[in-house]
């Protein structure tokens, strides 16, 4: 596997005294699906933020599409630190689904999924709604786009969070515990949402979750978070069945029984 | 004999009726100063409130003192300053615009915190979700942060209305002619100070009464989740 379109090189994130990424090396190839599983506090969502430029980083250099990230490269070959220039060049390739949700709520569904579109990519209102249209059908909310964020039920909030990443059109797609805010009879609807776009074989997918069934069933690959570095990685099938590492098989243990199938 | 009205003292009913007229040029005259000083405590409460949040401490800092100052001075100290020391050096204001100055001073320290709260309260989720939609900043700011602060911030400057209004008469020490400023007039003159300040209690009352019902009004029509920009 050559030309990864992600890739952590040595990369250390600290808040004050605490370490959470202590030289992380990560590579995630083009159209891969990668699943992030790991204890609380292990850094898994520091690793989104830090590619959705949410977060920056203390050491190393992250690449995506083999551009440094939060780096520039200066004339002399050498690497300075990001301007906001870049990291808006960079960040239209990426696209986040929050745990949250995050949605904008003075606004209408469509209008959620328009804004960016029409402001950033300078979309007419018209191609735009066309495109919200089409996600919408493909989300499964066709019939909700006048409605308000709160006006929809949790599972509803999230695959309109999902179909406003897309609308940007990424080609990396982040997802950060997306089912951990639902009542469980939720889950299920959103899941089949993902499941869907994992069949899409030019998107890329990293998904922080505690669903393991899912993540065994639609990754082909899982990587095992401890205190900031990868435990352990490897096909579902290797990862979930015959783990390597002690560490691993506890974490397995653990969630697999408070959480027998299901829970965020 | 005021304003061009007589007053009738033949009987307290009469008294009242006659100098009614009187009273309600002084209330227009509040309301006029009303309206000023919110409006400039609006405009220069926002200014404080930008300034203050600025990333650099050689604004920031003498901000944050000048609004600190302002807040803890008497409203009267700041205009006996405008009306009394401006002109020493040169400028030289109507009293009414120096009352309405001094109004929209005092009360611009505190609308910046009402505007700093109301900014403050639209959570990090928000600005983190137009930040990975790749939203610049100044759309951030003026499409998805405003909107949701104005249904937090109105209704607070609402109350600030109210108090200017009833502060008004503080400017009657610099010749303004507000509603108290006339009533006083009325007694000095008739020597019956009962009824014209009973007048001007009642005419605050009402206004005052008016001017919350509709402060309320605006914030049960104001949409709780943010009104969206075109
Ligand atoms: N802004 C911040 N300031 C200080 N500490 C932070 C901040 N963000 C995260 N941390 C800390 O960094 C560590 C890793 O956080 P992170 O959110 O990446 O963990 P996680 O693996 O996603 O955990 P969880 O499963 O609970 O979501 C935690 O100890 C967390 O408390
Ligand atoms: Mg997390």
């Amino acid at each position: 596997m050559t030309d990864p379109i992600i890739k952590f090189d040595k990369v250390v994130k600290r808040f004050g005294d605490l370490t959470v990424l202590n030289k992380l090396d990560f590579e995630v190839q083009r159209g891969e699906k990668v699943s992030i599983i790991g204890p609380s506090g292990s850094g898994k969502s520091t690793v989104l933020r830090i590619l959705m430029t949410l977060e920056g980083i203390d050491g190393g250099v992250v690449t995506v599409d083999g551009e440094p990230l939060w780096h520039e490269k200066a004339p002399d070959g050498t690497l300075k630190p990001a301007s906001e220039t870049h990291l808006r060049k960079m960040r239209t390739q990426l696209g986040m689904v929050f745990q949250q949700f995050n949605l904008f709520p003075h606004m209408t569904v469509l209008r959620n999924i328009t804004e960016a579109p029409v402001k950033v990519l300078g979309l007419s209102k018209k191609e735009a709604r066309q495109r919200a249209e089409e996600l919408l059908e493909l989300v499964g909310l066709a019939d909700q786009a006048q409605k308000y964020p709160g006006q929809l039920s949790g599972g509803q909030k999230q695959r309109v969070g999902i179909a406003r990443a897309l609308a940007m059109r990424p080609n990396i797609l982040l997802f950060d515990e997306p089912t951990s805010a639902l009542d469980p009879e939720l889950v299920g609807e959103v899941l089949n949402v993902i499941r869907k776009l994992a069949d899409e074989h030019d998107l890329t997918m990293l998904l922080v979750t505690h669903e393991m069934r899912f993540a065994k069933e639609i990754s082909d690959r899982v990587c095992f978070f401890d205190r900031g570095r990868i435990r352990e990685e490897g096909t579902p099938e290797e990862l979930f069945t015959d783990p390597n590492e002690d560490r691993t098989r506890e974490f397995l243990a653990a969630v697999l029984d408070e959480a027998p199938g299901t829970t965020g | 004999m005021l304003f061009g009205f007589e007053w009738d003292l033949s009987s307290p009913l009469a008294f009242a009726l006659s100098i009614l007229p009187i009273l309600l040029t002084g209330l227009l005259v509040t309301l006029q100063a009303t309206v000023v000083g919110f409006a400039l405590a609006l405009v220069l409460g926002l200014v404080w409130a930008v300034l203050k949040a600025a990333p650099s401490r050689i604004i920031s800092w003498p901000v944050s003192v000048v609004i600190e100052f302002i807040r803890d001075t008497p409203l009267l100290v700041q205009l006996f300053f405008l009306y009394y020391v401006l002109p020493e050096y040169g400028i030289v204001l109507p009293a009414f615009m120096t009352g309405a100055l001094a109004l929209g001073i005092q009360y611009s320290a505190y609308t910046a915190e009402v505007y700093r709260a109301g900014l403050q309260a639209i959570g990090a989720d928000q600005r983190e979700a137009a930040r990975a939609l790749n939203l610049s900043s100044a759309r951030t700011f003026t499409h998805i942060i405003v909107p949701q602060a104005i249904p937090r911030i109105v209704p607070a400057m609402g109350n600030y209305l109210v108090s200017i209004m009833k502060d008004v008469p503080v400017l009657s020490v610099v010749t303004v002619l507000e509603m108290l400023n006339v009533a006083k007039i009325v007694g000095d003159r008739t020597f019956d100070y009962l009824i014209p300040l009973s007048l001007v209690g009642a005419l605050y009352l009402i206004t005052t009464l008016v001017a919350s019902a509709g402060v309320r009004l605006v914030d049960t029509w104001l949409p709780k989740e943010g009104i969206p920009l075109k």
